[in-house]
């Protein structure tokens, strides 16, 4: 509602949300249509609707058509816009917390620790190894989690350690040590458990390229738990990027929301790696192109980085499993192809305005 | 009817003693400027009496104990401009002032018409409602502290604490920024506590002045009391003419 002064808050424009909403529509019907078998995105469209209970309508698509669709594409897609969605709303809300333009999941360290979690249940699991398309264990994500925090941990406590005055940089470089580290916990690991080394390997190349239904139940709740916590802290993280003592000033406790905010950042990169391996860059470049295109008020970046972070990297996903031919891209190098300019083009303008 | 009382305030940082048993009252509408040496623990004690910093002691805003008000309570009685407040990269005018309502809007709320209005009225009687649309960053420094003002004053609360808010002015803008805060503060009767570096402008507004050196109070009272050769030569270790003026006194350094 423009006043006076003609200037409206800042805050989600509705225009905004309706393109998230649009790119994820069609991500999900161009992901569903696309691939080895192509189908009709009138027709898949038409099958999306009739699983809207009540809705039988007629899609000209045959049963195994239609099992191709909901067994094995859905569930992958859908797959693919969760961890999109959460990887990029974490990266924001690790942006926003650390007031650090280069945090993200990865650069962090976050997801290593995840990943040192996940290969520690598969490698110490005994008796059961050796299948790559097995369910997940449920254990998988608390594993994920315990890993994610206390790299967070470390990195938060290492980065600390250069003092007050600290750059956007030393944080960063405390990730890359803690990522090293934790990955030389990893590949111990997965020395002393060369029985299990095929299963871990295919999952750090991303299981989405098996996921199923199985997948999007274990994640599904860890994606809601973090969407809620982190978008309720939107306003708060706005006030945040006045510093924590004006924040102070202003009746917020930074600390508290400090916390909350990481706990629930890390538990949605814990969930995200725990059913897709290691996925980089998705939590830089997407709350980034989000900044520059809606505007810096992160009530406008975290939903639409959950919307745009999804269709990203369900888009990711078509072209990983399309462009190579028979063999299917790992997604994590489709991700890191674009992600890696996009982070030196970030680099470049955070050390311009510092 | 007094609006901040202090007694006995002590802050340590870091394990050392930046505030050593300063007392202090500002009466409701009253304007009083803290002085003092750099290093004597004037903004230290400005930031403990906002609530931002723990401290020993009593600082009573309106009568209640700061530490008994609830965080949101404590933002609408006293607000604070600090000396070099951040400034959001990308953030516009309007937003930046709108920050000064968070203590109204519920936690999971958003602005009210209410808080608005009361934005853009602060905003036109500092006189930056035409930059509400722009970035804060490409403002200058005096129009820059305008909005941090009015990110203040946005918060409605009666007490203003300001750490040296015309560090960073020209004389000229020194000036309009303190007749602005002069016109404010009996408009709407606030009371103001502020730190100042320029000892001769700091005289000319202030109704009284406090002299911090080392953590505790040296003199208090008038500016004629505080500003006398005496005083500056011994805590400022400097030469000084102290000479009559229309305003109150002319503090001159001398070379010695």
């Amino acid at each position: 509602m423009p006043g006076r002064v003609g200037v409206r808050p800042a805050g989600l424009r509705a225009g905004w949300l309706a393109g998230g909403v649009v790119a994820v529509l069609m991500a999900l019907i161009a992901g569903l249509a696309f691939g080895s078998v192509a189908l009709p995105p009138g027709g898949v469209a038409v099958e999306l609707l009739n699983l809207v209970p009540g809705v039988d309508l007629h899609s000209g698509l045959t049963a195994r058509e239609v099992a191709i669709l909901t067994e094995l594409r859905l569930p992958r897609v859908v797959l693919g816009l969760l961890v999109g969605g959460l990887l990029a709303l974490a990266g924001a809300a690790y942006q926003g917390v650390f007031r650090n333009p280069l945090a993200d999941p990865h650069l962090l360290g976050v997801a290593a620790g995840a990943g040192l979690g996940v290969t520690a249940v598969i490698s110490l699991r005994a008796g059961t190894a050796g299948d790559a398309t097995a369910n997940l264990p449920v254990g998988v994500p608390v594993a994920a989690f315990a890993g994610a925090l206390l790299a967070v941990a470390l990195t938060w406590l290492l980065g600390a350690a250069g003092g007050r005055d600290r750059s956007p940089a030393t944080l960063i470089l405390a990730g890359v040590a803690v990522s090293s580290f934790l990955a030389a916990g990893q590949t111990y690991l997965m020395q002393q458990h060369v029985d299990t080394l095929r299963e871990v390997y295919s999952w750090l190349l991303g299981r989405l390229a098996t996921a199923g239904w199985h997948d999007v139940l274990i994640v599904l709740p860890y994606a809601v738990i973090t969407a809620v916590i982190v978008l309720a802290q939107r306003r708060e993280l706005d006030v945040l990027t006045v510093g924590d003592e004006e924040a102070t000033g202003l009746g917020l406790h930074p600390q508290r929301s400090r916390y909350l905010l990481i706990v629930a950042a890390s538990l949605g990169t814990a969930a995200a790696v725990s059913v897709s391996g290691l996925i980089g860059f998705v939590g830089i470049i997407v709350p980034h192109t989000m900044r520059l295109l809606a505007g810096p008020s992160y009530r406008s970046i975290l939903p639409l980085s959950v919307l745009f972070g999804g269709a990203f990297l369900a888009l990711a996903d078509l072209l990983a499993r399309t462009a190579g031919g028979q063999a299917e891209i790992p997604i994590g190098v489709v991700t890191a192809f674009f992600g890696a300019p996009f982070f030196i083009v970030v680099l470049r303008r955070s050390r311009g305005a510092s | 009817m007094t609006a901040v009382r202090v007694r006995d305030l002590r802050v340590r940082l870091d394990g050392t003693v930046i505030v050593d048993g300063v007392d202090l009252d500002v009466a409701r509408g009253e304007w009083v400027t803290v002085i003092g040496p750099n290093g004597a623990g004037k903004s230290t004690a400005l930031r403990a009496i906002g609530g931002l910093l723990p401290f020993t002691g009593t600082v009573e805003l309106d009568g209640t104990p700061v530490d008994r008000l609830h965080r949101r309570e404590r933002a609408r009685t006293i607000a604070t401009v600090s000396q070099s407040p951040t400034v959001p990269p990308g953030m516009l005018v309007f937003d930046y002032a709108l920050l000064g309502r968070t203590p109204y809007i519920a936690p999971l709320g958003r602005e009210s018409a209410a808080d608005l209005a009361a934005v853009e009225e602060v905003l036109g009687s500092l006189d930056v409602a035409r930059f509400a649309g722009r970035r804060l960053e490409t403002l200058s420094g005096g129009e820059r502290q305008r909005v941090f003002l009015a990110r203040a004053l946005a918060q409605g609360a009666g007490i203003l604490l300001l750490d040296e808010p015309t560090s960073a002015l020209d004389i000229g803008h020194q000036q309009e920024v303190l007749e602005l805060i002069d016109r404010l503060r009996g408009e709407r009767s606030l009371t103001v506590l502020m730190t100042m570096h320029d000892l001769t402008t700091a005289g000319e507004y202030a109704d009284r002045m406090v002299l911090l050196a080392e953590g505790a109070v040296a003199a208090a009272g008038t500016a004629r009391e505080v500003l006398t050769e005496d005083n500056l030569a011994k805590h400022y270790r400097v030469r000084v003419r102290v000479i009559e003026g229309d305003h109150g006194p002319l503090v001159v350094p001398v070379r010695s």
